[in-house]
């Protein structure tokens, strides 16, 4: 009964869509304001009704009610509570009622806290929202519903593909998708600005909080992926190049490219058909990413959740988002005059090379991504383009990202010098290039370029201190004028901050796990010493005993370090008897300096096991740095020009007030 | 990802090779080379059967005495371009390969003439005093005119 209801509510949110995406248009064209308000009642009634049917989906998981489809196929009586509720989403069905759940957070979030938006664009973003929501819940209710009984009921499920029972991989797919459908709502800024033809400095003010949320997410989403990637898989690789994880990366790289210029039309008034152009880009790459995530076309080994049939139907959705929005942008865009001028040398100047070095490199992202379907499709030929593509490809890109991202950030607006931002900078250079020849030193053996790129995660870090450093006057002014203007930086400054840090951050972590990994692979008797790296490994044997749904043969080792004992490990295989499949965690000693990660393989003929050591310097950075860029993000967000009064639009010419 | 299903285990033990030298090449050789079963994966990585057929055939070549060249190769004229991990430069292939310099170049190309077919700052006025520089600070905003951001 109560999956009819949620199946019922799901029918009802879609009308609700229908008349959302239609009427407020309407008013808002007409300037009547009943219609245009109807936006928001609409907004919130979705969100319920939404989230009444996300509910209903999740009661019937949790209680195991074996007669709906989806979780006869993905749940199990037995299995833990916590992978009971991540079921919900860890299939196809659930995931895109996720989908729209979150793509009608946002919506009532417009209309809970928008009331400083004008009526007006407020209630055609809120069309825009419910025309993509309109799709999607078709496409849900049409080829996906997961409300479908089964006959006769079965007796018990067939369980959630053990490696999906995990809290990183639970918790993925809902940052994943914050972030993804997050940029639904610069995308319906960007399309409600088309269709009142005006873009200013306040409307840059409104779609940057959203995205500000949407590629914090993203970054979380995107670093859990990899963390999880990284413990799970039994290797210790962090990052494939797989589809689907480009899939991701890509709206990353354009919401990140979006964040920067819309601060030059925020600031500066220019740069406005780009922002709205980047605006429609970032979340087509979203729904692409949805489309080869759902429909399996490039058979990847995330293939969990592919239908043909539902690949069209989101490809529809895709070709109309995409080509009508692009198709707005060409008719109204060319009268989107700049207004903002300023100097080749310039704060603006570096934030569009930031957009240029990002925007490249999604493109290479993509080009890599689905250029093997086009060669196929043209030639016939079947290509591979894996990581050493990338590698090539994509990684000069970041180098000279990184090396102008501090000056880009020093450099004032309208008119810089670049003498002088290099005078300012030169204390950060010289950090930098010492670290990197203590790195040089401490870890002889590697790479000769290693260093090298220690020194450039190094200078992005210092450059950020620098940049700080000389915003607040340190040592150039009394302590007291210092700490006053310390605490006087407004928090979007801050955020900026720790986000430039954080890719210097994560930078270091890639750098230095790429370099100067050891490994060794052997099978061991019982009792047996690895020497690795610095340390010796025993291997004390293997013991079984039992999980909540699963039998763990258990790997002992006991790490030693000149002599000394340092830490006991256990390396688990997992048998899980429902799904009859073997996942295997990895034994982690984590620190910040390097992680010991023993992998237990299977036993050999001679009676030892496979083993797999290894020793990863500096791994934890790259999360570390995922983790300080997202704070950045939500701290900017905080920021109190996106929280009180946004500008009057009346007085355009004028500089916005706070 | 997922379907690596089973501890994906990639090389065992036994295939490993007694010289390091040989070996190391072989693990660098095995990462460019695609398990064909399991796409998105390189045969080092995975514990397909077929990658593990080609591991070996890929040690076998290197301690037969073939160069790193010679056995890809091999493995190609047996398997095609669709094994090798990074594609061999073709005209099918060059955009790809070259994507990322023409498409900065041409966008470098593009902003230079946006930036200098605009007017730079139009007039400039005499610059501020130290002192007039501070007070403006302290009122929050900084010497070109702006709030501070």
């Amino acid at each position: 009964m109560i999956a009819e209801l949620g199946h019922f509510a799901l029918i009802l949110a879609f009308a609700v869509a229908l008349a959302q995406s239609t009427i407020p248009l309407w008013g808002a064209h007409k300037g009547y304001a009943e219609p245009m308000r109807f936006a928001e009642t609409a907004a919130l009634m979705s969100f319920l009704l939404i989230g009444f049917s996300f509910a209903a989906l999740t009661y019937a998981f949790v209680n195991s009610d074996f007669s709906l489809r989806v979780v006869y196929a993905n749940s199990h009586s037995d299995k833990p509570y916590l992978f009971k509720i991540a079921g919900v989403w860890g299939n196809h069905e659930g995931s895109m009622l996720l989908w729209v759940l979150i793509l009608a957070l946002y919506g009532a979030m417009v209309a809970a806290f928008g009331r400083n938006i004008p009526p007006g664009l407020r209630a055609r973003t809120l069309a825009v929202q419910a025309m993509v929501a309109v799709a999607f819940l078709a496409f849900i209710l049409f080829t996906s519903n997961p409300f479908d009984r089964m006959d006769p009921v079965p007796v018990d499920g067939t369980g959630l593909n053990p490696l999906l029972q995990d809290w990183a991989l639970a918790a993925h797919p809902p940052f994943l998708y914050l972030g993804y459908v997050g940029l639904s709502m610069p995308f319906s800024f960007a399309i409600a600005a088309l269709i009142e033809g005006r873009v200013d400095a306040a409307w840059a003010r409104w779609v940057r909080p959203w995205t500000l949320l949407a590629w914090s997410a993203l970054t979380v989403g995107i670093a859990l992926g990899s963390y999880w990637a990284y413990y799970e898989l039994g290797w210790g690789g962090w990052w494939f190049w797989d589809p689907v994880e480009n899939a991701s990366f890509m709206p990353w790289l354009v919401a990140a490219a979006l964040l920067h210029s819309a601060v030059v039309v925020e600031k500066r008034s220019t740069l406005k058909s780009w922002t709205i152009l980047l605006a429609i880009i970032a979340f087509s790459l979203s729904l692409l990413g949805t489309f080869i995530v759902r429909s399996g076309l490039l058979t990847s080994v995330h293939a969990f959740a592919s239908d043909p049939t539902r690949g069209v139907f989101i490809l529809a959705i895709l070709v109309i988002a995409t080509g009508g929005g692009l198709a707005l942008y060409a008719w109204r865009a060319p009268q989107m005059e700049p207004e903002g001028v300023f100097a080749p040398v310039s704060r603006e100047s570096g934030l569009i090379l930031n957009n240029l070095f990002l925007s490249v490199s999604a493109a290479v992202v993509f080009l890599g991504t689905l250029g093997p379907l086009f060669i196929e499709a043209f030639t016939g030929d079947q290509m591979s383009f894996g990581a050493d593509f990338f590698n090539l490809a994509f990684t000069p890109l970041m180098i000279m990202l990184l090396i102008a991202m501090p000056v880009g950030a020093a450099m004032p607006w309208k008119r810089g010098d670049l003498p002088r931002v290099m005078k300012k900078l030169w204390t950060a250079a010289a950090l930098s290039f010492l670290v990197g020849s203590i790195f040089a030193m401490w870890r002889s053996g590697g790479p000769l370029l290693a260093p090298l790129g220690i020194a450039l995660a190094f200078w992005a870090i210092f450059g950020v201190i620098v940049d700080l450093a000389e915003r607040v006057k340190l040592g150039r002014a009394p302590a007291g004028e210092t700490m006053r203007r310390l605490v006087n930086l407004p928090r979007s400054a801050w955020g900026q901050a720790l986000a430039h840090m954080g890719m210097g951050i994560t930078a270091f972590g890639i750098v230095g796990i790429t370099a100067w990994e050891s490994e060794d692979i052997r099978a061991a008797k019982i009792g047996e010493m690895i020497p690795l790296a610095g340390y010796e490994i025993r291997f004390d044997g293997v013991e079984r005993s039992k999980g909540p749904n699963y039998i763990i043969d258990g790997g002992m080792f006991t790490v030693f370090r000149d002599g000394e004992e340092i830490a006991n490990l256990v390396s688990e295989k997992r048998f899980y008897t429902v799904q009859r499949t073997q996942t295997t965690e990895a034994a982690i000693r984590a620190s910040l300096i390097e992680d010991i990660y023993i992998v237990l393989g299977d036993k050999q003929d001679d009676g030892g096991w496979a083993v797999r050591s290894y020793v990863k310097p500096f791994a934890n950075w790259i999360w570390l740095g995922a983790f300080i860029m997202t704070l950045g993000g939500l701290l900017s967000l905080t920021d109190r020009r996106h929280r009180v009064g946004a500008p009057n639009r009346a007085k355009p010419a004028m500089v916005p007030a706070e | 990802m997922l379907a690596m299903a089973s501890p994906a285990h990639a090389v065992e033990p036994s295939e490993i090779l007694s010289d390091p030298a040989l070996e190391s090449r072989a693990r660098d050789l095995s990462k460019g080379l695609r398990c064909l079963v399991c796409r998105n994966q390189s045969i080092d990585d995975s514990d397909a059967e077929l990658a593990k057929d080609l591991r070996v055939l890929v040690r076998e070549r290197l301690v037969a005495g073939d160069t790193d060249a010679e056995i890809l190769d091999y493995v190609r004229s047996r398997y095609g371009d669709y094994v090798l991990l990074k594609p061999p430069l073709n005209p099918a292939t060059a955009l790809l390969w070259f994507a990322g310099p023409i498409l900065l170049i041409g966008g470098g190309i593009v902003v230079w003439r946006q930036i200098a077919r605009r007017p730079a700052t139009p007039s400039v006025a005499a610059p501020l005093t130290e002192s007039e520089r501070a007070r403006l600070q302290d009122m929050g905003i900084d010497a070109k005119g702006d709030r501070q951001a």
